[in-house]
């Protein structure tokens, strides 16, 4: 029962971790019909962050580079999206492939600029211990995911740049004869998405160690999130990250690792039998 | 905007413009000619044998491209999860390969990991012809079902490749997990002889790479018949619109799974005929990266024709060999760059790039 219990926190941080993750794509994917396989990399920018900020931060680094992370990340996210992203518009399988070449670009340069080997980010002490089944460190995780998806609910629902940016997503072409600068708004929105992908990046070091590859891991299961969860919805994504990182723990847990991922698949084929859509769609007479 | 996920991108492929002169008609067989003999002659007389054992592989790798070209080219499918499919077959090829040499007993790697008794999965592998049919069965059953699934629910475009992808991911980390049954992250290798040959002889090796070339062939002349029948032309209608397809009465989920399923068969006979050729199958040459960067030479040679797919595999398979002993990592910086050139300025390939002047030029 113990080692049942156990694995709570461990599914419930992946699945914050792929929550922070699966925000900014799902925001990209319903807003701009843009599939970025770079997001990884943001990931990756965050991480690495963390890690240069040791030098001059200590052990406090994980703290001071949540602001900077995003930052950063955001910044390459919006570079992306200026300098290519923005001609492809409404194309997804390009911008996949398209950004895929910036992936491995990215990559490679990560590798040259720290080294292939993995490095280690110390963390805070007083994020060593626990509560019962619950280590601190996992528990900064979920605040942060909690923190995030708070935020984001109340830039999107109570800030008037917010409320433009859902126009956008339900009906770009009425929001633009509408007055909005629909440029204007995508680039906010893929400064928020890949500025969360960096918050997603310092919080993997709280829980691992950062190699050139970190964003490779989660991506492909960061898109699953989106998938189930239905595209630009917040509702969804939160609830479909909680339960792919669950059901992924849980399944490492009573059959083995490499059987895990083969039953995720298997469970979100069967879940898109139902809906399709994923969990929440937003109604309209289009067709689909 | 889920009405943008349909496929605007494709709309920008031409059907050509009415009956074409016989000179452009006659065109078409001529290359076709021109490089076969090309590849049949002048290849294995002009290059050594390590060359020729390396086309042999660009020629394997094209015929995953293939499938490629006519699920995403023709039929609007990103498929970015092909490896799945060539790995089923080259495991299919190398448990009956491994099987032979073991003669009776277990394989080398089982020893190792500590396995006692042949597991149920392996025994049947030990008939070539039940080896060489699940090689395609396998891939063709997976693919069908999976397309039924999610074609059914109209599940596409996007979608569709995100879960081929995590499809490829998950089969990767179960075959490097399943080590007693799989030899893991080393995959199955040390292969000495087929149907009785030895795989080392230089003799055996080019009459391998013949066999490549001529299944290569068949599949491009097979492929192209479909994509010029009645059937293809449903399929290119569903790439561009598949709600007119339904709404004039055929089902565009049974075009896409048959298809799906064809490219998925191409890619299992291509693993089966990797294993001899190269000599080793393994969860590396499988995952989301190999399956992508097959997608790119796709896109590279020029995904709306047949033979952009085969020209991109082979030229870009033989870049990767020519950058990667010279320099390894400028090969990813200059793939990277490539892909991104390649996408914004060229999104027809070089076989778009060869029309265009063609058509400049007269």
């Amino acid at each position: 029962m113990e080692a049942f219990l156990n694995q709570l926190p461990i599914g419930l941080s992946i699945g914050a971790v792929l929550l922070l993750i699966a925000l900014g794509l799902t925001f990209t994917f319903g807003q701009m019909g843009v599939i970025n396989m770079a997001h990884g990399e943001f990931i990756m920018a965050g991480a690495y962050t963390a890690y240069l900020l040791q030098d001059w931060a200590g052990r406090q680094a994980v703290i001071v580079a949540l602001p900077v992370a995003f930052v950063v990340a955001g910044l390459m996210g919006l570079a992306l999206e200026r300098a290519a992203i923005r001609h492809f518009y409404g194309r997804p399988l390009d911008t996949l492939l398209l950004t895929w070449g910036v992936s491995l670009v990215l990559q490679q340069l990560a590798r040259d600029l720290f080294g292939a080997p993995n490095v280690q980010v110390q963390a805070p002490q007083w994020l060593q211990g626990g509560l019962g089944i619950m280590p601190y460190n996992r528990m900064f995780i979920l605040a942060l995911a909690v923190g995030s998806v708070v935020a984001v609910w109340a830039y999107m629902n109570r800030t008037g740049q917010g409320r433009r940016m859902q126009a956008v997503m339900q009906n770009r072409r009425l929001a633009s004869t509408s007055g909005i600068d629909t440029g204007r708004v995508d680039m906010r929105t893929f400064f928020i998405g890949s500025g969360l992908a960096g918050i997603a990046g310092v919080a993997l070091t709280l829980i691992g160690p950062v190699g050139p590859a970190l964003g490779t891991y989660y991506i492909v299961d960061a898109f699953l999130v989106v998938v189930a969860g239905g595209l630009g919805q917040l509702r969804g994504a939160v609830i479909a990250a909680a339960g792919l990182g669950l059901l992924n723990s849980y399944a490492e847990f009573w059959t083995d690792a490499s059987l895990a991922k083969v039953i995720v698949f298997a469970v979100i084929v069967a879940f898109l039998q139902f809906r399709p859509q994923g969990l929440f769609v937003v109604r309209s007479r289009a067709l689909t | 905007m889920s009405t943008v996920v349909t496929s605007k991108d494709a709309s920008v492929a031409p059907l050509p413009p009415g009956r074409p002169s016989w000179r452009a008609r006659l065109q078409g067989p001529a290359v076709f000619t021109a490089v076969a003999v090309l590849a049949l002659v002048v290849a294995p007389l002009v290059l050594e044998p390590f060359r020729l054992g390396l086309l042999a592989k660009y020629l394997v790798y094209a015929i995953v491209a293939l499938g490629i070209g006519l699920a995403w080219g023709q039929g609007g499918m990103l498929v970015l999860g092909q490896g799945v499919f060539f790995g089923l077959g080259g495991y299919a090829m190398g448990m009956y390969l491994k099987l032979t040499e073991a003669q009776g007993g277990l394989p080398d790697f089982m020893v190792w990991s500590g396995v006692e008794e042949l597991p149920a999965l392996w025994a049947p592998f030990a008939n070539p012809v039940f080896a060489l049919a699940m090689a395609v069965v396998a891939p063709v059953v997976v693919a069908a079902l999976l397309g039924a699934l999610v074609f059914r629910q109209r599940v596409r475009g996007a979608y569709f490749a995100i879960l081929t992808q995590a499809l490829a991911a998950a089969f990767v980390i179960l075959l490097v997990g399943q080590q007693g049954l799989t030899g893991g992250t080393n995959g199955l290798t040390n292969f000495f002889e087929l149907f009785g040959q030895d795989l080392a002889l230089d003799s055996t090796q080019r009459g391998l790479y013949f066999v490549v070339a001529v299944v290569l062939g068949l599949l491009y002349l097979g492929a192209r018949q479909l994509v010029n029948s009645r059937f293809g032309r449903l399929l290119v209608a569903v790439r561009d619109g598949e709600d007119r397809v339904r709404f004039l009465g055929y089902n565009p989920a049974t075009v896409k799974t048959v298809t799906f399923a064809i490219s998925a068969g191409m890619a299992g006979l291509a693993g089966a005929l990797f294993v001899p050729v190269v000599g080793i199958i393994s969860p590396a040459l499988l995952g989301v990266v190999p399956s992508l960067e097959l997608v790119v030479a796709v896109a590279v040679g020029g995904r709306f024709a047949l033979a952009g797919a085969v020209l991109g595999a082979v030229v870009m398979n033989y870049a990767k060999t020519v950058f990667s002993e010279e320099l390894s990592s400028a090969w990813l910086y200059l793939q990277g760059a490539l892909f991104i050139l390649v996408m914004t300025l060229a999104p027809k390939g070089i076989i778009g790039l060869l029309r265009r002047r063609k058509e400049a030029a007269g």
